[in-house]
């Protein structure tokens, strides 16, 4: 067994943490999230230029067909450096879309975009896990192509997107949605709310008033298998970004309270701290290791074994992410809730890894469902 | 043991019952229901009100314009007030600094400043806290020297709760720096429209602007604005800091967070059914609710207690402790129920959207975040159990 990564993934992740060093400090990524368009253009083209938007694209669609370790480490570095730009959304989630499901016309005319970062997509669904979702979009079929309906709310980057990839259910199983459509921004009777998410990044409540699309728009024919990887595959580039946002968190703490006085000396020395940065950790390492775990199976064929795996590194990424998001800004005291100081930003960022991509209600409901037998 | 309201007792918080029912008004209670965003604006009105009808502090003695209720009484008002929608009664000017004045004030000061915090007048706020002082607060730096019949005050303090509204602030300054932290400091009153204050907001990270830094430079206060002897202003703030137990665990804020929980469940739907519903998250809502079952009783228990018995002495930190995980828990189960709604902040408000017939969840992440404060301001639950296991524990 080897837990190890291999240089050319070292050099990656290097890569990725000087760059966020170098380009996405705190009064940058402040400066980023006043900005009108909420991410920085300029800061996803350099994304695409160091190869990341293009990891998720098959090597026959131009891309680098790297497998799930790259992006786990590209998440992490995302997380750190809490880059609010459309990583998961566009390279992850809506490239892995079209590259499981697209038409080989389909992947031509988008995939080389999307790994060159001139086109940005979002998938539209809302990853509840069975438990948390409400309603699909319905999509009703007629001779002239499809007419789709309905609302999804709070879609990561959907405002910023010129690409929606929208689940929908085409009347089989209602609850579930079984196709995906490509929609561009701007369609007739797409009507996008946008709105900013506790974690400082663009989103929007997206309505599908009827929105009519074409035989071709349709991604794929039974999507059901296909979606439900590709949503664990987020799942997973999500977690990896809450392990970056973690080690940053408890890093930044226990530096804190070692320069932190009060009481004539540094209040790292108070063992009652100590103790709880030990509980911090230890949250971390459990959850780090069900993360790497999640990478090896977040492939696999056997989709039990992935939704296990999957399941199981959201929950205990979840409970990392409140503890040690809480127990950070406590021991910043009164620092921790200041909007000035990067803590507070890390604690949202960790909140929105808690909720988004199903409830740890969700997973456990899932994994209870898979429970091994032996 | 008979662990019923007594007579007295009942009859009291009829009387409170009936009070809101006619005099708490409609729009303030709808925003404190409904919102969870503060207005300074309701708290003025509120206090207003309140002088008006006699119910201006319960808690103060008779001879200074209060009811001079029981510690059980006191704790009924604010859990019926609380329940009822009222909005908060500030606490700077009621709680902390009236009792130092009927304390130690003189009686040209209790006049002067009494009058005015009961009705509401006067708004103050606590310059306590300074950047290398929070909690080893007897290390603070700011000065004042004596000058004729003035001090003048130089230094900063930090995060001082709604000081933009304030009219004044009462300040812990060190007026010996030869003595030991704790024996050269002294309380001042200063009206904060005297040259030499500056005030600038603290953004807070739900994004409002709720304590603010301020810098006196320069700051020329009357000697006569000095509450009782020069160095004793730790004894005074000791006081200051002790002196409330009958609401500090929040219980009426919590048990009408409950509520909102219960409701916002009831109308959330998760996988098709009500998230009260759901298994998972209707034992967590009893769970709190057992917890704050307990506090109630705890509360009451230590109330009941003679005022000067050990366990008195006691409660205020284990209250403060179990109030604020508590309330923090009910704002986590709030979150948890909104949901993916929760991820959005700062919605811009749009008619058409299904969630837009709101019962303030918008705020209700912002609130979850914000509250993360309960634990960290007058005194840290870190410091709270300090103070149990040395003074209850004997460690
Ligand atoms: C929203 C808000 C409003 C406030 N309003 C006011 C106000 O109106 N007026 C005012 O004067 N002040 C106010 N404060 C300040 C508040 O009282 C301080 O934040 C508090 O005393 C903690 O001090 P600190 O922030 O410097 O944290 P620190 O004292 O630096 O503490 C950092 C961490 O170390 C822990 N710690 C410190 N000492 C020990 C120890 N001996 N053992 C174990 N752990 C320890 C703390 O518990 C905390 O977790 C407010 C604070 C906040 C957040």
């Amino acid at each position: 067994m080897d837990f190890s990564f291999t240089d050319e993934q070292e050099l990656l992740l290097d890569n990725a943490r000087r760059f966020v060093a170098e380009r996405y400090g705190f009064a940058a990524r402040k400066h980023i999230l006043a900005s009108a368009d909420g991410y920085s253009a300029a800061v996803w083209k350099e994304l695409a230029d160091l190869g990341f938007l293009a990891l998720n694209v098959p090597e026959a669609d131009g891309g680098l067909g790297a497998g799930p370790v790259e992006t786990m480490l590209v998440s992490m570095v995302v997380g750190e450096g809490l880059l609010v730009e459309p990583f998961l959304s566009s390279a992850v989630l809506a490239t892995r879309t079209l590259a499981t499901l697209g038409s080989a016309e389909q992947r031509a005319r988008w995939l080389p975009k999307l790994a060159g970062g001139e086109l940005i997509a979002t998938l539209v669904l809302e990853a509840g896990y069975g438990r948390d979702g409400h309603d699909a979009i319905r999509a009703a079929g007629d001779a002239g192509g499809w007419e789709l309906s309905g609302r999804v709310p709070v879609v990561y980057h959907a405002g910023i997107a010129d690409l929606l990839l929208v689940a929908a259910s085409t009347g089989a199983t209602p609850g579930e949605p079984d196709a995906v459509f490509a929609v561009p921004a701007g369609a007739p009777g797409l009507h996008l709310a946008s709105c900013t998410t506790v974690d400082g990044q663009v989103a929007a409540d997206v309505e599908l008033r009827g929105v009519r699309v074409e035989k071709s728009a349709r991604v794929g024919g039974d999507a059901r298998l296909g979606l439900a990887a590709v949503v664990d595959y987020g799942l997973f580039a999500l977690c990896a970004e809450a392990i970056g946002a973690l080690d940053r968190t408890l890093a930044t703490t226990v530096e804190y309270t070692k320069t932190r006085n009060q009481f004539g000396g540094p209040i790292a020395r108070f063992q009652a701290l100590q103790h709880r940065m030990v509980d911090m950790l230890m949250r971390i390492e459990q959850a780090r290791s069900l993360v790497y775990l999640a990478a090896s199976r977040c492939d696999d064929a056997d989709g039990e074994e992935r939704e296990r795996a999957l399941s199981a590194a959201k929950v205990l990424v979840a409970d990392a992410a409140r503890f040690v998001g809480q127990q950070a800004v406590q021991l910043h005291g009164g620092m921790g809730v200041s909007d000035e100081v990067a803590i507070s930003h890390y604690f949202k960022r960790l909140l929105a890894a808690e909720i988004r991509f199903g409830s740890s209600d969700a997973h456990l409901g899932r994994y209870e469902r898979r429970l091994s037998a032996g | 043991m008979d662990l019923n309201l007594s007579p007295d007792d009942v009859a009291f918080r009829d009387r409170v019952r009936a009070f809101l029912a006619t005099e708490l008004p409609a729009d303030i209670r709808e925003r404190t229901l409904s919102g969870t965003r503060f207005e300074a604006g309701d708290v003025r009105r509120w206090q207003r009100i309140l002088h008006d009808h006699g119910w201006g502090a319960v808690h103060w003695p008779a001879e200074f314009g209060g009811l001079q209720s029981t510690p059980i009484q006191q704790y009924l008002f604010e859990l019926e007030c609380a329940l009822a929608g009222a909005p908060i009664q500030l606490a700077f000017g009621l709680r902390m600094l009236g009792p130092v004045l009927m304390r130690y004030g003189s009686p040209v000061q209790q006049q002067r400043f009494l009058p005015r915090i009961l009705s509401g007048e006067d708004w103050w706020c606590q310059g306590y806290s300074e950047p290398g002082a929070g909690s080893d607060l007897a290390s603070l730096k700011t000065t004042a020297v004596q000058n004729g019949d003035h001090y003048v005050v130089n230094g900063q303090k930090c995060w001082n709760t709604l000081g933009q509204f304030a009219d004044w602030i009462f300040c812990l300054v060190r007026t010996d720096g030869t003595a030991k932290p704790q024996r050269g400091i002294s309380l001042l009153l200063i009206d904060m429209k005297t040259p030499g204050i500056t005030v600038r907001p603290t953004v807070l990270l739900d994004g409002t602007p709720e304590v603010n830094e301020i810098w006196l430079q320069d700051v020329r206060v009357p000697v006569e604005n000095r509450i009782g002897e020069e160095n004793q202003g730790w004894t005074y703030a000791k006081f200051l800091l002790g002196h409330e137990r009958a609401n500090i665990a929040g219980i009426g804020a919590s048990k009408r967070e409950l509520l909102r929980l219960k409701r916002l469940a009831a109308r959330q739907r998760r996988g098709g059914q009500p998230v009260i519903d759901d298994p998972d998250f209707r034992r967590r809502l009893a769970r709190v609710e057992i917890d704050l079952l307990a506090l109630e009783y705890t509360n009451l228990r230590m109330l009941s207690a003679p005022a000067n018995s050990p366990s008195a002495g006691i409660a205020a930190s284990i209250l403060k402790i179990r109030g604020s995980e508590i309330r923090q828990a009910l704002s986590e189960l709030l979150v948890e129920a909104l949901g993916t709604a929760a991820l959005r902040f700062a919605a811009h408000p749009v008619a058409d959207a299904a969630d837009a017939e709101d019962d303030g969840s918008a705020g209700l992440t912002a609130a979850y975040l914000n509250l993360r404060k309960l634990s960290i301001f007058g005194g840290s639950n870190e410091i709270q159990k300090n103070i149990i296991s040395q003074t209850l524990i004997g460690l």
